[in-house]
């Protein structure tokens, strides 16, 4: 069998952090990063917000879903100098004043998680489609959350905890 | 990953330059596929060039009486754009049926053009693969292929290309505008992505250097008979084993024109100028559709465990070419046959 020929690597760089400003959770957070430190990183080792979840690392399974200027995003696949100056929420960002997300608060009346591990990514992601506002039925969530994986298997309660933070005012 | 230098494009002209000073840089905007192909050490570029804040976040109207979409609209932000919704819905649909909400976020237009094959042999460092390590063969072949190409493959490779937004887009004639070094041109869909030949490692026909600034649609939308149906194995969230974009014009119960392009089954999206023209002059059957499919399907190839795409896809077309002519177009939120 022919070997394998294994194209040659461009010569390893040491370049320069980049300083950066992020709003994480409504705080000003000014920062120096690599550039290849994904935002799902800088979140959990650089900042020590470990809410955020790191699943599969690939954008296939949610668990790093946070909000970037209120959009829901996955930040494993987001490098963290390029989004210099956006406002980041995480689940930790949520609760005001001690009190609970109403989407956190339908998570748990309707017991939408079993080991809890894609929950903060879910928490997000609801939260976020709840913002765009274009999920109406039980159907559309289910869609438009296909983006979060829960290998529990707690969909059906994910769904309705949903529908009830929807119908709050 | 490996270790790379940043840099951030002031505006084109500065994107353009950069570019070319560095052909070992890649570009990045949504970065939701290469920054994946950077973690699995696929792709390894010197540099990446942002080019998230230059000014290509429209959607517009333009004299000829299409709609010009810049390159760095969000995926999701063009599915629910009320021109594309109410001109292209096609396109929306198709959009729609592909990726999670958050990638869509992230993805921008010209992304969506230039993301690369999921065949899990490019991704797989530790094996062949002509696309990723040109000469190296292709594992593939003899491997397991049931996501693999039945139209248009070569000995050299059998990846499909993996865009839904993109087979819409050839439905719809979209052409991309592009501007390199030596200025700017228009690129014809038909004409962006390439077929494998001996030279997979290239995916598209843009010249080094060169940057999409912008996808052009065609004044013509079919918003009225059309749909996107796409069929995967599960309902939500997984790339397409055949997807067909179909469009009709019709005037009473005759096709005056129609289109049809197939993803999931090719290195690009698949269009028949053959089996489309064919159409024209007829009733809009099964029996029409029907030899519609077989004229698309005619030089189609399985492979080991990919054979069965081609009686798919032969009913995935008349499937779809119904849905268009019923004007019940495919949900992408219930999934549900009307």
């Amino acid at each position: 069998m022919e070997q394998m020929r294994v194209a040659a690597k461009p010569p390893i760089s040491s370049p320069a952090k980049i300083p950066i400003t992020l709003f994480v959770n409504d705080k000003e957070i000014n920062i120096a990063l690599a550039p290849w430190t994904t935002l799902l990183d800088a979140l959990r080792d650089h900042l020590h917000l470990t809410g955020t979840k790191k699943g599969c690392d690939h954008g296939q399974c949610g668990a790093c879903t946070v909000l970037v200027d209120g959009r829901r995003v996955n930040a494993c696949l987001t490098l963290a100098v390029m989004k210099d100056g956006a406002h980041v929420t995480t689940v930790e960002g949520l609760a005001k004043d001690g009190v609970l997300h109403p989407v956190q608060a339908a998570f748990i009346e309707h017991d939408a998680f079993q080991c809890g591990y894609c929950t903060p990514g879910q928490i997000c992601s609801a939260v976020g489609l709840i913002g765009e506002g274009k999920a109406k039925t039980a159907d559309e969530i289910r869609e438009l959350m296909s983006g979060n994986i829960c290998r529990c298997g707690a969909y059906p309660n994910i769904v309705a905890a949903i529908e009830k933070a929807m119908a709050q005012p | 990953m490996i270790n790379f230098d940043f840099a951030r494009a002031n505006d084109i002209a500065d994107a353009v330059r950069r570019m070319a000073a560095d052909p070992t840089a890649k570009v990045i905007a949504g970065g939701t596929n290469l920054v994946d192909l950077m973690k699995k050490d696929v792709e390894r570029p010197s540099r990446v060039i942002d080019i998230t804040r230059l000014p290509l976040t429209r959607v517009e109207e333009v004299p000829t009486g299409g709609v010009r979409i810049g390159a760095l609209v969000p995926n999701s932000d063009l599915a629910y754009h009320p021109l594309i919704e109410r001109r292209y819905p096609m396109l929306a649909s198709a959009i729609l049926a592909g990726a999670s909400q958050q990638l869509r976020n992230m993805a921008s237009t010209g992304g969506n053009l230039m993301q690369r094959t999921r065949c899990s042999y490019f991704y797989d460092t530790a094996t062949p693969c002509n696309k990723r390590d040109p000469g190296s063969g292709c594992s593939a072949v003899h491997g397991l292929n049931r996501m693999h190409a039945i139209l248009g493959t070569s000995e050299a490779c059998i990846a499909t290309h993996p865009s839904d937004m993109c087979v819409a887009l050839a439905a719809l004639g979209a052409s991309v505008a592009v501007t390199g070094p030596g200025g700017g041109r228009s690129i014809r869909f038909a004409d962006f992505h390439r077929l494998p030949g001996d030279t997979p490692q290239q995916d598209t026909n843009l010249a080094p250097g060169e940057l999409i600034t912008a996808v052009e649609l065609p004044e013509q939308g079919f918003a009225t008979n059309y749909t996107y149906l796409k069929i995967r194995d599960r309902l939500s969230y997984a790339f397409a084993l055949v997807s067909v974009a179909a469009a009709l014009d019709l005037e009473g119960n005759i096709i005056r024109e129609a289109r049809i392009a197939l993803g999931g089954v090719a290195h690009k999206p698949w269009r028949d100028p053959l089996a489309e023209w064919k159409l024209r002059g007829l009733a809009p059957n099964a029996d029409s559709f029907g030899r519609a499919a077989d004229l698309l399907l005619r030089d189609a190839r399985g492979f080991a465990h990919n054979a069965f795409k081609i009686d798919l896809a032969r009913r995935a077309i008349v499937r779809a070419l119904t849905q268009a002519a019923r004007a019940t177009p495919q949900s992408q939120s219930d999934k549900k046959i009307r």
